[in-house]
């Protein structure tokens, strides 16, 4: 069974249908890239799948959890989320951004949320900032740190909604091998992303969306050479 | 005529204004540290509280802001004993202190509170963090350190405006002067000592204040 199984799923803001009946399949370990025109709906349908948004019908369910029938805390512990906008707290240094969900959410010990919120940062490549706060790190570096920080909690799957938009070209790369070394460790991903190569080199499935709907869905190397539908070759043309 | 000044006839009544100042002091570190308490709940009451819970508190607020200080202080003393609620002079100074703090400091927190992005508060629920634990580990320090400033100048302006209370006999430093007054005639003198050392007392408050705020916002 898929980990994460998303069945006709239908999305409106007031008059305006957002998700016109999305369905999607993604496994345990798959990268699962989805790519698509600014308001097509990938945002919305990635914030459906951890109940920051809710949804009108059709089904989600996550490792067996049914998105709207499960408690939201429950199904937030399994599902983390990075943002474009970093989102870090300003307050709490990079350290404590990590421990603070682990600490106040799951209960851990401080010394225990400590030591594996700086092996987390050490994982990200920034063992030297645990005390540093985010208004002193670059971008690129406060962005690994919200990686960091969704790990923290152990998520079953991780969601990623165009974590490189809002960096500077040249710090892109130091997010995107952070997550592509997690997805060879075999994480499950949900990438919203522009970086088309990226979505062709470690992406597992690469899904298409267009005016709501999955336009086309598939192995990524083989859509990027084939596109079946004259929209996706327009976008994967219009993108480079 | 010319007026013949002499701060010498203050002298023996240097404790009377020692033990009112003193007083000011106190009243003002109680009531302002009840008053963010009742800020921080009436804040949180209109951004994250229950509807009827933001109207009344909203009600609350414009009651307070938009009616004289003395008033408060004078129904509280005065009217309340006629509902069968009856107090001491400073209890009566205190809780008018604290309900008149509460509303503007409430207004200021729920501005800092709006300041904060929306962002943060989704990436919190993303972490599975309850609306409380958003409020007391996310929202609230931002929102404070946002909100610090203005904060600060509303204390000082609440002990400036705490000589009212020398108006329902609370023995603060205004009673202190007008009782040193009624004795020794010498209202220049006492005023201007009285004035002054209102002054200090407001410097020293503000310094005292960026002091704490450096220490609780290190990085702000
Ligand atoms: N909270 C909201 N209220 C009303 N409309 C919204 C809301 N959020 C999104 N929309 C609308 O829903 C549509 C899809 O938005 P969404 O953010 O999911 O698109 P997207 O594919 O992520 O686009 P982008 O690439 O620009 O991020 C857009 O037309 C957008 O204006
Ligand atoms: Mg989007």
């Amino acid at each position: 069974m898929s980990l994460v199984d998303i069945q006709d799923v239908r999305k409106s803001f007031g008059p305006l249908e957002v998700l016109k009946g999305v369905s999607i399949e993604i496994g345990r370990g798959d990268v699962a890239a989805i790519i698509g025109r600014s308001g097509s709906g990938k945002s919305t349908l990635l914030r459906c799948i951890n109940g920051l948004e809710e949804f009108q019908s059709g089904a989600i369910s996550v490792d067996g959890m049914m998105v709207g029938k499960t408690d939201l805390r429950t199904l937030r512990r399994h599902v983390g989320m990075v943002f474009q906008q970093f989102n870090l707290f300003p307050h709490l240094t990079a350290g404590e951004n990590v421990m603070l969900a682990p600490t106040v959410v799951a209960k851990l010990q401080k010394g225990e949320a400590r030591d594996r919120a700086a092996a987390l940062l050490e994982k990200v490549g920034l063992a030297g900032k645990f005390d540093a706060y985010p208004s002193q790190l670059s971008g690129g570096q406060q962005q690994r740190v919200a990686i960091a920080r969704a790990l923290a909690m152990e998520p079953t799957v991780l969601l990623c909604d165009e974590i490189t938009s809002a960096l500077d070209p040249e710090l892109v790369n130091e997010v995107l091998r952070v997550v592509e070394q997690l997805a060879s460790e075999g994480m499950t991903l949900i990438l919203v992303t522009h970086e088309m190569r990226f979505a062709r080199d470690v992406g597992t499935k690469l899904i298409f969306m267009h005016q709501g709907r999955v336009h086309e869905e598939g192995a990524p190397k083989t859509l990027f050479a084939h596109p079946q539908t004259p929209e996706l070759a327009q976008f994967v043309t219009g993108a480079h | 005529m010319t007026y013949q000044m002499s701060f010498g006839d203050l002298l023996p009544y240097w404790d009377v204004l020692a033990r009112g100042l003193l007083y000011t002091i106190i009243l003002t570190v109680v009531s302002t540290v009840t008053g963010l308490a009742v800020g921080t709940a009436g804040a949180w009451a209109r951004s994250f509280g229950p509807k009827w819970a933001g109207y009344a508190v909203g009600a609350y607020v414009e009651l307070i802001r938009n009616t004289p200080f003395i008033v408060q202080l004078f129904f509280v003393f005065f009217g309340l004993p006629a509902i069968g609620v009856k107090m001491t002079e400073s209890e009566a100074a205190f809780l008018a202190m604290v309900i008149n703090l509460g509303a503007y400091s409430t207004e200021i927190i729920r501005a800092g509170i709006q300041a904060v992005p929306k962002g943060h508060l989704e990436a919190a629920a993303s972490l599975a963090m309850s609306r409380l634990e958003t409020f007391r580990y996310v929202v609230l320090k931002q929102a404070f350190m946002k909100v610090y400033p203005a904060l600060s100048s509303q204390i000082v302006i609440v002990m400036l405006g705490s000589a009212v209370v020398s108006q329902i006999s609370a023995e603060d430093l205004t009673y202190a002067a007008n009782f040193v007054q009624s004795r020794n005639f010498r209202a220049f003198e006492v005023y201007l000592v009285a004035a002054l050392l209102y002054l200090l007392l407001a410097i020293a408050m503000r310094a005292l204040l960026r002091g704490i705020g450096r220490a609780l916002f290190p990085k702000a």
